[in-house]
């Protein structure tokens, strides 16, 4: 029984005389983790961005539903209110933490909804009455859940921005997860980690979907993608050219083809197509 | 000394420079005749001091960075400063506090002290914009004028005294500072500052030429001073002034202290109501709005609200702020409140660094202070604070204090080096 | 109608002031990103400049020399002040925190007004029209529409510079390179090309060009004092952004419609609020249109 989550329709996003996605549809189910994989400028990011609303998109609908039956629109929602109302949370190809400001510090921001409610228009909170002390003390122990799943429990108070490159991919993903989302986008998380990281990534995206929030992955890295996802979506120049299991994919000739090119491309491109199958 | 010619050689270059430069403003001074017409007037003493001052101090400059030694930033020193941190704040505060209790201590020092007191405060005020929220705000003096004309008008028009009119005053300035947010609210760093930079002149002209409402430029004059549960602190002795109710001899001493002991009061309440909240997540919010806006809001907080909060709130302590000033001058004029005390508080701000609470106190004593005391030196008082500007930011940017401490933490928290901060990102 | 026409003629002379001094703006928030708060004083030093040559050669040399003469000297000598501006208050900062070449130039536009002001006194100064006269266009009900012969002076100069300058930056290796570091710097350094040279450049010629238009102020108003820059540097900060910045003709399009607002506002209007009127035509467009209206769309990548 399908049980969608995120349903994408004939989404289209335009800039200027560029169409970056063109038609798009695809749904991801309840429970699952779905990658979208593509080659390079093939629209992923602009889905994504126009998914958590750091765009408007030109036309067509993005609806999630928290429930069977609910349905929240979430092109038609303002970027804040999509992670707030909405209940889907991000990570950046760049990674975005906040530098200045400890692991920590991090992690308390991402509650900052649940926590700025428990201080009653913020003027109790600074008078030091009202819940808000329990809220923090709650907020803080959500956060040490995660920095544990994340492995950064040592380096809680460390400025976020000495972390090593690995562990700031981790704090942003356990920052994402402080939101209480039940959809986790990650946008290329895996970029630039080794292969022990990789593994250590996979099992963290594994033990986040067991703890019941859905994840939407955009990934080069075919280790991941097929290891993990239980359902791909391909786009090639912003339109989808494939959508199945990792295996049915990875056979799929369309797919082979926008990665390897139509054959008249000189170079081997046998590296794509090893890729594919390494992740087996 | 291998270089030296080479340093010579610069030296000699930049004294070139300095020649050409000078020459039209230093070496030569425009007058009026009797026939009214303009002459000029060589002054080449005045020019070969100048270009021979630069000469040398281009000269000292190379050599010692030829010389110096190594340099090589402990970790322990850092830790060191932070250390002493904790106890320079509980001892400039018993300073301040005992300062216009000091025996035989001047009417003029304690005046002083409130001039520093209330630019401690507006730079705590604005520290809230800028330091956490990283919204440059260039135009902070317009609610300085809010707050001030609010008092001066409510007085003039309703009889009404000081204590009345601080919260109004607060409250009017918040409300303007939310006025002003709204339009900038996507505005980004060099953008924002021009746009509230234009915002803070056009109050100033508004002010002065809306001469039937507010005076123009003549201003508004006999503004109460505060009095103390009724008791005021006229000169003139007797029942129902201080003096006269607790038996002293009237000296201008008793309302300058009283004056200062109130800047200190709201100075302070900035000072604990800015570290309150930066504990709640408002002040959080804050610092993450500075370090990375759109990390916030796909975290789902509401940047507008945000914004619109750290305007408001950094407004009502300019508001406050205004009000005592309206009260201590008993006249204000449009004068008081030009781009160049924006600037000034701007300053201290960025000078103290990285939000630092202390060190504005550091800087409003440093920038404020010194010129102050060194009154032979009032003409060329501005260009000593534009150029100390320029220096201070080209030697040290990132101000007297350059770290911060987390708010929350679970073991030790460790100070947050400024490198690591974000400023201005609006 | 015959009113309207005068204004327009005024607006575009002052417009054609405006629009120099927004080039120098333009092109440095186009290479470095930075506003550069004290160039509306170097427009001030360019006026001073002017006047003490105008003084020096007063009563020696006839008038077109001698305006010749304070051209090239009020351009020559800002172009080494912009130049000595940016080597010490700017380019150590070049790699700091975003607020400290602000907050740097801030001070440097204070010192350069109080450094005018302690040196030639706080006084305005002022000098007898030197091109007087001019061709009446047409009468209207008494009311006499004047063309003066240096408001057409002041239109074919800024027009013969900005023809120069245009051709600098279009056809020589020097724009060319102007241009490579505004879109990459890194990209343009890699190929060779000297960026603090380029940058240099850059303030070089926009200092040149704001002394001409302190000049062309100068004998346009006859008056000025230490802080006429500061006003001035505002509208034309507000021109380069309504034309949109990074855009050169846009500067020079968002200086003329300065220019026109601030004449028919004066006209029509008001003359206490017409810097408040242009102040906030900055903030209004900023509001409804942060590229401008020439400018390029920066869309900031997620």
């Amino acid at each position: 029984m399908t049980d969608t989550l995120l349903s994408v329709s004939e989404l289209t996003m335009r800039f200027g005389g560029l169409t970056a996605v063109n038609g798009l549809s695809f749904a991801a189910q309840r429970g699952n983790i779905t990658a979208v994989i593509g080659p390079n400028g093939a629209g992923k990011t602009t889905v994504f961005n126009c998914i958590t609303g750091f765009y408007k998109p030109t036309s067509g609908s993005i609806t999630i539903a928290h429930a069977p039956g609910h349905a929240l629109r979430l092109d038609k929602m303002s970027g804040h209110a999509i992670a707030k109302k909405g209940r889907v949370a991000r990570t950046f190809q760049n990674i975005r933490l906040f530098n200045g400001m400890s692991v920590l510090e991090n992690l308390l921001v991402a509650q900052h909804n649940r926590l700025q409610a428990a201080t009653g228009f913020g003027v109790l909170g600074v008078l030091g009455l009202g819940g808000y002390r329990a809220a923090e003390r709650a907020a803080i122990e959500r956060a040490k859940y995660w920095l544990e799943a994340t492995h950064l429990l040592e380096r809680a108070d460390d400025a976020a921005g000495s972390l090593p490159y690995g562990a700031q991919r981790r704090l942003e993903i356990a920052r994402a997860m402080c939101t209480d989302p039940v959809l986790l986008c990650l946008d290329e998380p895996a970029a630039g980690l080794n292969p022990r990281e990789s593994a250590a990534l996979n099992e963290l995206l594994l033990n986040i979907r067991a703890q019941g929030c859905s994840l939407l992955l955009i990934e080069h890295d075919m280790g991941v993608v097929m290891k993990i996802s239980d359902h791909v979506v391909v786009l090639d120049h912003g339109k989808k050219i494939a959508d199945g299991t990792g295996v049915e994919i990875r056979n799929d000739p369309a797919v082979i083809s926008a990665y390897l090119g139509e054959g008249d491309e000189d170079d081997a491109d046998s590296p794509v197509g090893a890729e594919l199958e390494a992740g087996s | 000394m291998k270089n030296l010619g080479a340093i010579l050689k610069d030296s000699a270059a930049v004294a070139g420079a300095a020649l050409l430069l000078f020459g039209p403003f230093l070496g030569l001074r425009l007058g009026d005749n009797e026939a009214g017409s303009l002459t000029l007037s060589p002054r080449p003493g005045l020019l070969a001091a100048a270009v021979a001052l630069t000469f040398a101090a281009r000269l000292l400059m190379l050599l010692w960075y030829q010389h110096r030694p190594p340099r090589i930033i402990p970790v322990k020193l850092s830790a060191g400063t932070a250390q002493a941190g904790k106890y320079i704040a509980p001892a400039l505060l018993i300073a301040a506090v005992a300062m216009p209790l000091l025996p035989g201590i001047e009417n003029s020092y304690i005046d002083l002290g409130v001039l520093i007191m209330t630019y401690v405060m507006l730079g705590w005020g604005l520290n809230i914009v800028v330091g956490l929220a990283g919204l440059l705000d260039l135009g902070y003096v317009a609610f300085y004028a809010v707050g001030a004309y609010s008092f001066a008008l409510l007085s003039e028009n309703f009889g009404l005294g000081f204590w009345e009119c601080l919260p109004i005053s607060g409250l009017l300035a918040a409300l303007w500072g939310m006025c002003l947010g709204f339009p900038v609210l996507r505005l980004r760093g060099d953008y924002l500052a021009i746009v509230t930079l234009a915002f803070g002149e056009i109050v100033r002209l508004v002010i002065t030429n809306w001469v039937a409402l507010t005076g123009g430029p003549n201003g508004i004059t006999d503004i109460p001073h505060p009095s103390l549960f009724g008791l005021s602190f006229s000169m003139a002795g007797g029942p129902g002034t201080f003096a006269g109710f607790f038996h002293l001899t009237p000296d201008p001493k008793q309302r300058t202290t009283y004056l200062y002991y109130i800047i200190l009061a709201l100075a302070l309440l900035t000072n604990w109501v800015t570290l309150r909240l930066r504990k709640q997540p408002l002040g959080r919010a804050w610092e993450a709005l500075r370090e990375d806006e759109i990390a916030c809001r796909s975290l789902g907080i509401n940047l507008r609200n945000t914004k619109l909060t750290a305007f408001a709130v950094g407004a009502m302590f300019a508001g406050f702020a205004g009000c005592f000033f309206a009260t201590r001058q008993a006249f204000i004029s449009p004068d008081s409140f030009t781009f160049i005390e924006s600037a000034t508080v701007l300053a201290i701000v960025v000078l103290g660094g990285a939000g630092s609470q202390l060190g504005v106190v550091l800087a409003a004593c440093v920038m404020i202070g010194v010129p102050e005391l060194l009154q032979s030196l009032q003409i060329y008082r501005m260009l000593i604070f534009g150029l100390a500007l320029v220096v201070i930011m080209v030697v040290r940017p990132r101000g007297f204090i350059a770290t911060r401490q987390p708010t929350v933490s679970l073991g030790k928290a460790k100070l947050i080096g400024a490198a690591m901060l974000s400023e201005g990102r609006g | 109608m015959a009113y309207a026409l005068q204004q327009l003629i005024n607006g575009i002379t002052l417009g054609m002031i405006y629009g120099l001094i927004a080039i120098g703006y333009t092109m440095v928030y186009g290479i470095i990103g930075m506003i550069n708060f004290a160039h509306g004083d170097v427009f001030m030093i360019g006026a001073f400049i002017g006047i003490i040559v105008l003084t020096a050669l007063s009563g020696i040399t006839s008038v077109p020399l001698g305006l010749l003469a304070a051209l090239i000297l009020s351009a020559a000598l800002c172009a080494l002040y912009g130049f000595s501006i940016e080597r010490v208050a700017y380019r150590p900062l070049r790699g700091s925190f975003r607020l400290a070449p602000l907050i740097s130039a801030i001070g440097m536009s204070i010192v350069l007004e109080n450094y005018v002001q302690t040196s030639q006194g706080a006084l305005e100064r002022a000098i007898p029209n030197l091109i007087p006269g001019g061709i009446m266009l047409m009468k209207q009900n008494g009311f006499a529409v004047q063309l003066t012969w240096l408001q057409i002076a002041i239109v074919i100069v800024t027009l013969v510079v900005l023809a120069v300058f245009t051709y600098v930056v279009t056809r020589t290796p020097l724009g060319r390179a102007m241009r490579a570091v505004e879109q990459d710097a890194k990209m343009a350094a890699l190929l060779g090309i000297d960026t603090n040279r380029t940058i240099s450049y850059t303030f070089i010629i926009g200092s040149a060009l704001a002394a001409v238009a302190g000049v062309m102020f100068l004998l346009y108003y006859g008056v000025i004092d230490f802080y006429i820059g500061f006003n001035a540097g505002i509208k034309a900060f507000t021109a380069a952004v309504l034309g949109g910045i990074g855009s050169l003709p846009g500067a020079v399009l968002g200086g003329l419609l300065i220019g026109l607002i601030e004449a028919f506002w004066s006209g029509y209007a008001t003359v206490a609020y017409k810097d408040a009127a242009v102040y906030s035509i900055l903030a209004i467009v900023l509001m409804f249109m942060p590229t401008g209206l020439l400018g390029r769309n920066e869309v900031e990548k997620v």
